[in-house]
């Protein structure tokens, strides 16, 4: 069956002041059906460049997409026409953002915001238009959605404005979410509540999902596959198992290791210093040729500094850009 | 053991307007906190936002003036000390915060930033001071010829090295450090706490390690304590509180934090339940238990005092063993 989504060498390039370059480079990938895809990365990585660009919101003339395809379903969303996309936007595909204020209205009341969208896309009348936003309400865990309808943004919790916007973007029940960082400003406990919600919506919506995050934690508690990207590009690609059971790519192996994570038996009298990543992400417009991540890279040689390795398949569903690749298992 | 903070029951209100009528109304933000810091030792404060960890911070730095309790160091009492009183202490007390730029002179050059407080407290000649500058440059990685640039120029680990270079500047024994990783990338984090655990051996400092990170907190911590609106609910020795965290929100802390394991993704997170109630109306009894899988009827009606509890760490909790 075709993909959801067909991202083909997708390039973003960003205009600032005195600079031009590609904030996103040769990116490609698929999504499938009731798959959950997480692109993971440090910051500045280009994660929501690649967002913004599937969703043609990047801030043009800033950013411009210089090349590539976006196919969704028989439409390449990187040609298609402002009219088209309006169709698209908040219908088939749903957003969201770090930051629920993004894409709420501070001076309007959180269910009729939901419902305005009911109204537009699908045509619903008042009544019927309130009644689906309260099992949406529902469907996202809002406690008491039938008063909480009424509630302004500011006098809710940080957890629950993102709940109301998860409602937002599956009110018509796209075939495609993307959020970005969508827990990342929570609590952990907030995060931990918002994180199920996702995962029963996965079972019960089936929508895919396009999961952004710089937390591989999260990665490996939510996502069927994960694309790593570094400075621009995907480094690897795998499912989430193979990827956390075998990195093939140094930086994954660095990053997974210097990840603090809660030991049960760590001993404060015998314990090492974190795994470091020595040196720090090279500026996008002043990359080294070859491997961009050569210069922090333990495995890397002479070849690495003077070729850009493909991403290259290492197994089935495994992909790697690296000419020597981490052999052994974690 | 020697004590080189210690901190008895200091409390913060803070008064807010309230909602719409714009009443105002007392927050608690700390109520009641109580712990001490050995020299050379890492007392990590976790706890969700909200929870009073800056305010903890900012009133042993003297940014902030308790309401009650007494703050002492090295045995003499800071609590109330004058502007003036302060000066001497501050070389002995440095702050880091999370975020350097709010800290940092953006006009300044880097190692200006580094030197003022040599100057400022009158420490060595000129030459004395800028082969200092250059010590602590190498010390936490940052390259001389950096010592020109605004911090501007910096990247936000290089950012917070500088913050550590002048906090070391004046020889403290004790670095508030409030959430100095919370906003680095995976990568620098553990550059940045290897550094500040390498320097802590070097110098000999404690540090009062305020994060939400507990993975990190564990990585850096002798001792830990929780915080849960305005208290502390646990605290104790770090592998007591890890290995077996005697508090349920101890517990739901750390049930909640997601870990980069898929084998054993599921059933493995207990989702918690409710949110934080807010800090101008906390429940009575123990401020937890709306949220707590085993309160009974003495949770809602009285206060738990800190207890030693069974892993050696005290917790306050009725129910704790
Ligand atoms: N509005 C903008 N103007 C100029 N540069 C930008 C803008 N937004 C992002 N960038 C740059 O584009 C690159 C990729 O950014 P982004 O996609 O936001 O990364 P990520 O989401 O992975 O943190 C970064 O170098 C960032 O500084
Ligand atoms: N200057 C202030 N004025 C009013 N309320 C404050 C002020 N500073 C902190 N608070 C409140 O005190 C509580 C504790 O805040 P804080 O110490 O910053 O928590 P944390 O650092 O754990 O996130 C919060 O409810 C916060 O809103
Ligand atoms: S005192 Fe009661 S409510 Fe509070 S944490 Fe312990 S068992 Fe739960
Ligand atoms: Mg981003
Ligand atoms: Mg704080």
């Amino acid at each position: 069956m075709a993909p959801l989504l067909s991202v083909q060498g997708l390039t973003v390039e960003l205009v600032t002041g005195e600079r031009t370059f590609e904030a996103v480079s040769d990116l490609t990938f698929d999504v499938s059906r009731n798959e959950v895809l997480a692109l993971v990365g440090e910051s500045g990585s280009g994660k929501s460049m690649t967002a913004l660009a599937i969703m043609r919101l990047l801030p043009e003339p800033v950013a411009e997409i210089i090349g590539g395809r976006i196919l969704f379903g028989d439409v390449d969303l990187a040609s298609a026409s402002e009219a088209r996309l309006m169709e698209i936007r908040g219908d088939r595909i749903g957003l969201i953002f770090q930051e629920p204020m993004t894409s709420l209205n501070p001076s309007i009341r959180v269910g009729p915001q939901v419902a305005e969208v009911l109204r537009l896309h699908k045509g619903l009348s008042v009544a019927t238009a309130r009644q689906r936003v309260e099992e949406l309400f529902e469907l996202v865990r809002i406690p008491d959605p039938k008063r909480r309808y009424d509630d302004y943004p500011h006098q809710m919790s940080g957890g629950m404005r993102q709940r109301v916007v998860i409602a937002l973007a599956l009110a018509c029940d796209p075939d495609l979410l993307i959020a970005d960082e969508p827990t990342t400003a929570l609590d952990v406990t907030t995060q931990a509540q918002i994180l199920e919600t996702f995962r029963d919506l996965q079972a019960s919506v089936g929508a895919a999902t396009i999961l952004i995050t710089h937390d591989l934690a999260v990665v490996a508690e939510t996502a069927d596959r994960v694309a790593v990207m570094y400075a621009g590009r995907i480094v690897e690609e795998a499912t989430t198992r193979q990827l956390f059971d075998s990195p093939r790519h140094p930086y994954t192996n660095g990053l997974l290791g210097s990840i603090p994570q809660i030991e049960d038996a760590l001993d404060t009298a015998t314990r090492q210093p974190l795994p470091e990543i020595p040196g720090m992400v090279p500026a996008l417009w002043a990359l080294p040729t070859g491997c961009a991540f050569a210069p922090r890279c333990p495995l890397a040689r002479e070849r690495c500094t003077r070729e850009r390795p493909p991403l290259a398949g290492m197994e089935p569903g495994h992909r790697a850009a690296c000419w020597y690749p981490v052999e052994v298992a974690r | 053991m020697s004590t080189l903070l210690d901190v008895s029951n200091i409390s913060k209100r803070f008064t807010v307007p309230r909602g719409m009528s714009g009443r105002p109304s007392t927050v608690h933000a700390v109520d009641d906190v109580s712990f001490s810091i050995a020299p050379g030792e890492t007392l990590g404060l976790v706890g969700e936002s909200g929870c009073g960890k800056s305010t903890v911070g900012k009133m042993i730095v003297r940014l902030l003036e308790p309401d009650e309790g007494q703050i002492r160091l090295d045995g003499e009492d800071i609590t109330h000390a004058s502007h003036r009183a302060m000066r001497p202490l501050r070389r002995k007390m440095q702050m880091i915060f999370q975020d350097p730029n709010g800290s940092l002179d953006p006009r300044q050059r880097s190692g200006d930033i580094v030197e003022e407080p040599l100057i400022v407290h009158g420490l060595g000649g000129s030459a004395e001071r800028k082969a200092k500058v250059a010590d602590l440059f190498a010390r936490v990685g940052l390259r001389p010829d950096q010592m020109t640039n605004v911090p501007s120029k910096f990247s936000g680990g290089q950012r917070q090295r500088l913050a550590i270079a002048r906090a070391l500047a004046l020889n403290p024994s004790l670095i508030v450090a409030d959430e100095p990783v919370s906003a680095l990338d995976v990568s620098i984090q553990a550059q940045v706490v290897n550094l500040m655990s390498d320097i802590q051996k070097e110098y000999g400092l404690a540090y009062l390690f305020i994060a939400h990170d507990l993975g990190i907190v564990q990585h850096i911590s002798d001792r830990v304590a929780v915080m849960y609106l305005g208290r502390i609910v646990e605290i104790g020795d770090t592998a007591a509180v890890y290995r077996r965290p005697s508090h349920p929100y101890t517990r739901t802390l750390m049930e909640a934090v997601p870990r980069p394991d898929p084998a054993r993704r599921h059933g493995r997170i207990k989702v918690p339940r409710g949110e934080v109630p807010s800090p101008l109306d906390p429940p009575p009894g123990c401020t937890f238990h709306p949220r707590c899988p085993i309160a009974t009827d003495i949770c809602r009606a009285e206060r738990p005092a800190l207890r030693r509890v069974a892993s050696g760490a005290e917790a306050a909790c009725h129910h704790a063993e």
